[in-house]
C-alpha cells in the first residue's frame, strides 16, 4: 500500500499545484461546483465532464499497457463507435425511438469491441508488435469511419435522446462523469477483485515466465484489447452524443497520445507490469485542467501544446529518480541524517 | 610472490539502509596470483568487488592500489588505473560484430573513420592469442553465451588490465570452454596480470586459484593459500557449520528405491527436431533421475518436451497411464507436471512482482483469473511455505528480484510445491547459488521423493547428479545415450566415461 501511495504522491502534487494556480487566477469558484437548473456545473465539474471520453480510453489503455502493450488506434476506434451509432440515427425518421438509440449504441459497442479483439488477436496469436498491429487501424480506422458515414458528418437532431449520453445528467450529476466513474468500478472489480489484474501484471513482467507457470497469456491479451476497443468505442459515444455529431476526421484526433500520456503520468511504466488505475485517474484530470489553465492565466490556447509539453517534462523528471536524488540532494542535511530517514519507508510495505 | 601487493584493502566497510555489507574487511592481491573470493550470497563478495571496482564508495577503510592510496568514484575511474571485471552476465551488445564489441570505444581509426580492415585483424589476433577462433566479422548474437563471454573476456584482458576481477566467469559454460577459459587465466597470471576469481564451482576454484580470500555475513574469516585449505573445511568456514548436510543426503536418496510397475512417466521415440532426438525415458513415482551431459548435450531439451514447454514432433508421451496429447504448459500444470527452468529471471519469476504474488501464480494460473485465491487462504500458504524452505528475508509482500539467488530458486519451487504436482522437473535448481541454499534444494529434492514425488533433475555438476539420482540419464549430442541403473555406475567416472566412449564410438 505504500509504495502505492509514493507512486501517487507526485501527480497528486502536480494536480493540487495546477489546481491552485486556476483557484488563484479565476477565484475560488474554480474548484467549488455550482447547481443550476438542477445540474451541477462550475470550471472544474466541466473539467470532469470533459475528460470523462479520455478517461475511459486512458483506463482501457493502462491494462494494455500492463500486458507489455500499446493501443494506437483508440482514437480510430472512437471515430468508428462515433459513425455507427450516429449514421444508424439518423437513417430513421423518428430519431427519439428508444429501441433505436438502444440498439444504435450496442452496435456501436459490439462493434468496437470485436475490433479490439482483433488487435488484440494480431498481437497474441499472430505475434505482430502491439505498436505496428494497432498501427494498422490507427489508420485504416478513421478510413472505415468516413466509409460508415459515406465522408458526410451526421447530425443527430439535438431532441434525440442519444445526446443524453453526453450533455444529460442523473442526481444533477452529468452523465459522462457517472458513465467514467462506473467504467473506473468496473475495471477496478473485475482486475483486483478477481485474478486478472495479478495475471496481468505477470504476463506484461515476464510473458516466458507466465506461460510456463501455466497462465493463458493470449486470452488474457485478447480480452484486454477487448476491453479497450470497448472503452475507445464507449467513448466515441460520449463525444458524439456531446456534439451531436460524428466527425469521422477529427473525432477523437490524437487522443490515443493523451491517453498513453495519462497512464505514464500515473506511474504505470511502459515497459508493462505493474499497473495503477487510480494513477491514471489522475493522470486524466491533470491533462483535463492543463487545458483550462492555459486560458485560466491568461496565455493563448496557442500555447496549449507548448504547456502540455512542459508539464509532461516536469512529471517525466519527478518521476526518475536519478533527478529526484539530485534535486534533492541540497535539501539533505548530512548523509548519516539523510540515510535512516528513508529506511522506514522501505520497510512499511514489508509488514 | 613475495612482491608487493598490488591491490591492498584494509578495514573496507560498506553500509546500505541498515545493513553492515561489509565490516573490516582486509583483501590482498600479489601481481600473477589468481586469487578467490569465497562466501555465500550475502556474504559481502559482490559489494567487496564492488568497492574495489569504483561502483560503491567505502564508508571506511583504505584500498592501496600498486603502494598508492586510491578512491575510485566510478567504474570508469577504476579500469582507467587498469581495473577491468568480467562479469556473470555479458553485457556487450548483441547485434554488434565481434570485433566491433571488442573494440568498442577505442576503434583503430583512418583519420575521422573507423579503420575495420585493422579492427578485424586486430581481433582476428587477439582471439588467436587467446586460443579461441571465430568469425570476428559475424555479429555476437550468432555465438553461445559461452563463447559471448569469452568474447567480454578478450576484450578486458587487451584493455592492459592489472588486475582482472571475472565474477562467476564460467557459470554458463560447458567443461571444454571452462578449461579453455582456466587456461587463459594461466597464461595472463604467467604474464603477472593479478585475477579475483570468483565461482561457486569449488572443483575449478581448486583447479585454478592460488589463495583464497573466505568472507561470511560480511566479516573476514581469513586467508589461505588454496593448497593449505582441505574442500570441507572450506564449507565449514563459508557457511560457519560444520558441513555435514551434503553428507547426510547421499544417505537420504541411497535409501530409497522404488521398483513401481507402472513407471509415472513413459516417453517413448520422443523427440523434436533440431533440437533433441527421439528418446526413451521412464521416470517411476519416488524416484529421482538426473541428467547428465556436457552443456548443449540437449539436457534442457529433453525435460522441455516432458514439461510440455516445447511440441514434440516425433513419438509419444504417457502420463500416469495415460497417453498425453496436446501438451502444452497449462495442460502439463493441470495434469501435475511441474517445471523450474534453467533460467530463473527470464523464464522463471516475474521480478517486480512480490515473493507471494509469484508462489501463486501456478495455482491462480490454475484456477483461472475469474476464481481467485481468498486472502486468507493465500496468507496461509505462502508464509507455510516461506517457513518450510526458510525463505529469506521471510517477508512475502517484497518484490522477488531483490532476494539472492538461492531464495529466488526456493520461490520458484514453492510455486510449484503449492500445487502438489506428481512430477517436479528441475532444470540446474542449484546453479548460482550459495552453498547453504544448494544443501536446502538438494535436502528438499530428497525429501519430496521419499514422500513418492518423482524427480527429473538437471545438473552440471555430476557430484549433485550421482549423489540425488536412483538413475542417470546420460546425453551427448542432444542425442540420449544411456541409462545408468546400477549402484556401481552411478559415479562421475562412469558418467564422464560414457560421454567419452560414445563420443569415440563415432
Amino acid at each position: 500500500m505504500n509504495s502505492y501511495a509514493k507512486r501517487l504522491m507526485w501527480p497528486v502534487l502536480i494536480l493540487v499545484a495546477l489546481i491552485v494556480v486556476n483557484i488563484a487566477a479565476t477565484g475560488i469558484d474554480f474548484i467549488i461546483p455550482s447547481v443550476n437548473d438542477g445540474r451541477l456545473g462550475g470550471a472544474f465539474v466541466n473539467i470532469l465532464r470533459r475528460s470523462a471520453p479520455l478517461m475511459l480510453i486512458a483506463l482501457g489503455m493502462t491494462l494494455v499497457i500492463a500486458t507489455k502493450g500499446i493501443d494506437l488506434s483508440v482514437g480510430a476506434v472512437y471515430a468508428i463507435g462515433a459513425a455507427i451509432a450516429c449514421q444508424m440515427i439518423i437513417g430513421q425518421e423518428d430519431q427519439s425511438a428508444a429501441g433505436l438509440i438502444f440498439s444504435a449504441v450496442a452496435l456501436a459497442l459490439v462493434v468496437t469491441a470485436v475490433i479490439g479483439a482483433w488487435n488484440g488477436t494480431m498481437v497474441a496469436y499472430f505475434g505482430i508488435q502491439p505498436i505496428v498491429a494497432t498501427l494498422i487501424l490507427m489508420i485504416a480506422g478513421r478510413g472505415i469511419a468516413q466509409l460508415i458515414t459515406g465522408g458526410q458528418i451526421p447530425k443527430v437532431q439535438d431532441s434525440s435522446p442519444f445526446t443524453q449520453l453526453g450533455r444529460g445528467e442523473i442526481f444533477t450529476i452529468p452523465l459522462p462523469i457517472w458513465i467514467a466513474a462506473l467504467v473506473f468500478v468496473a475495471i477496478a472489480l473485475l482486475t483486483r477483485k478477481t485474478a486478472l489484474g495479478l495475471l496481468l501484471e505477470s504476463v506484461g513482467g515476464n510473458p516466458e515466465a507466465s506461460r510456463l507457470a501455466g497462465i493463458r497469456s493470449k486470452g488474457i491479451t485478447v480480452l484486454v484489447y477487448l476491453v479497450c476497443g470497448l472503452c475507445a468505442g464507449l467513448a466515441g459515444l460520449i463525444g458524439a452524443a456531446n456534439l451531436g455529431s460524428a466527425d469521422a476526421n477529427n473525432g477523437g484526433l490524437w487522443i490515443e497520445l493523451d491517453a498513453i500520456l495519462a497512464v505514464v503520468i500515473g506511474g504505470t511504466a511502459l515497459l508493462g507490469g505493474r499497473f495503477y488505475l487510480l494513477g491514471t485517474t489522475i493522470g486524466v484530470v491533470i491533462i483535463g485542467t492543463l487545458e483550462d489553465t492555459i486560458i485560466n492565466v491568461g496565455l493563448s490556447s496557442q500555447w496549449q501544446f507548448t504547456a502540455k509539453a512542459i508539464v509532461v517534462f516536469a512529471v517525466a523528471l519527478l518521476q526518475s529518480p536519478e533527478f529526484r536524488g539530485w534535486i534533492l540532494k541540497p535539501f539533505k542535511p548530512k548523509p548519516e541524517a539523510a540515510a535512516p530517514a528513508p529506511a522506514p519507508a522501505e520497510e512499511v510495505p514489508a509488514k | 610472490m613475495s612482491d608487493d601487493p598490488i591491490v591492498q584493502m584494509t578495514g573496507i566497510r560498506k553500509d546500505f539502509t541498515g545493513v553492515r555489507a561489509l565490516d573490516g574487511v582486509d583483501f590482498t592481491l600479489r601481481p600473477g596470483e589468481i586469487h578467490a573470493v569465497m562466501g555465500e550470497n550475502g556474504a559481502g563478495k559482490s559489494t567487496l568487488i564492488k568497492v574495489l571496482t569504483g561502483v560503491h564508495t567505502p564508508d571506511a577503510g583504505d584500498i592501496l592500489l600498486d603502494g598508492k592510496s586510491v578512491r575510485f568514484h566510478s567504474p570508469g575511474a577504476a579500469q582507467a588505473a587498469g581495473i577491468s571485471t568480467v562479469y556473470q552476465e555479458v553485457n556487450l551488445t548483441d547485434n554488434l560484430s565481434v570485433a566491433e564489441n571488442l573494440f568498442a570505444g577505442r576503434e583503430p581509426r583512418l583519420g575521422p573513420f573507423i579503420n575495420f580492415r585493422a579492427m578485424r585483424r586486430k581481433a582476428k589476433a587477439l582471439l588467436d592469442d587467446i586460443g579461441i577462433d571465430l568469425n570476428v566479422a559475424a555479429p555476437l548474437s550468432s555465438y553461445s553465451i559461452a563463447m559471448q563471454q569469452l568474447v567480454a573476456i578478450a576484450r578486458a584482458v587487451d584493455i592492459e588490465a592489472k588486475v582482472l576481477i571475472l565474477d562467476e566467469p564460467t557459470s554458463s559454460l560447458d567443461r571444454d570452454e571452462v578449461a579453455v577459459l582456466l587456461g587463459v587465466m594461466r597464461r595472463l597470471a604467467a604474464n603477472g596480470t593479478a585475477m579475483v576469481f570468483i565461482s561457486h564451482f569449488l572443483e575449478q576454484v581448486y583447479e585454478i586459484s592460488d589463495r583464497m580470500t573466505v568472507l561470511r555475513n560480511g566479516k573476514l574469516v581469513g586467508e589461505w593459500a588454496t593448497a593449505d585449505l582441505p574442500e570441507n573445511e572450506l564449507i565449514g568456514h563459508m557457511l560457519g557449520r560444520e558441513a555435514v548436510v551434503l553428507e547426510q543426503i547421499e544417505r537420504a536418496a541411497a535409501a530409497h528405491h522404488v521398483a513401481d510397475e507402472t513407471p509415472l512417466v513413459q516417453a517413448v521415440g520422443l523427440g523434436r527436431k533440431g533440437s533433441i532426438a527421439p528418446y526413451d525415458l521412464d521416470v517411476r513415482r519416488g524416484e529421482v533421475v538426473g541428467l547428465a551431459g556436457l552443456l548443449g548435450s540437449g539436457r534442457t531439451e529433453t525435460i522441455r518436451l516432458i514439461a510440455g514447454a516445447d511440441r514434440a514432433d516425433s513419438g509419444s508421451l504417457s502420463f500416469d497411464g495415460a497417453k498425453v496429447g496436446g501438451h502444452n504448459p497449462r495442460t502439463a500444470s493441470a495434469r501435475g507436471i511441474a517445471y523450474c527452468p534453467e533460467n530463473r529471471k527470464t523464464e522463471g519469476l516475474v521480478g517486480d512482482l512480490t515473493v507471494a504474488e509469484n508462489m501463486i501464480l501456478a495455482m491462480q494460473a490454475s484456477r483461472g483469473w475469474a476464481r481467485s485465491i481468498p486472502v486468507a487462504r493465500r496468507d496461509k500458504l505462502v508464509a507455510e511455505f516461506i517457513e518450510k524452505l526458510d525463505i529469506r528475508p521471510a517477508n512475502p509482500d517484497m518484490p522477488v528480484k531483490n532476494l539472492s539467488g538461492g531464495n529466488q530458486q526456493k520461490v520458484l519451487l514453492a510455486r510449484w510445491m503449492l500445487i502438489e504436482p506428481k512430477l517436479l522437473i528441475l532444470d540446474e535448481p542449484t546453479r548460482g547459488i550459495d552453498v547453504g541454499a544448494k544443501a536446502d534444494i538438494q535436502k528438499l529434492v530428497a525429501e519430496l521423493s521419499a514422500d513418492g514425488m518423482a524427480v527429473l533433475f538437471v545438473s552440471a555438476e555430476l557430484d549433485e547428479v550421482t549423489r540425488l539420482s536412483d538413475r542417470i540419464a546420460v546425453l551427448r549430442d542432444r542425442d540420449l545415450i544411456a541409462v545408468l541403473e546400477s549402484e556401481a555406475d552411478m559415479t562421475t567416472e562412469k558418467i564422464v566415461d560414457t560421454i567419452v566412449a560414445k563420443g569415440g564410438e563415432r
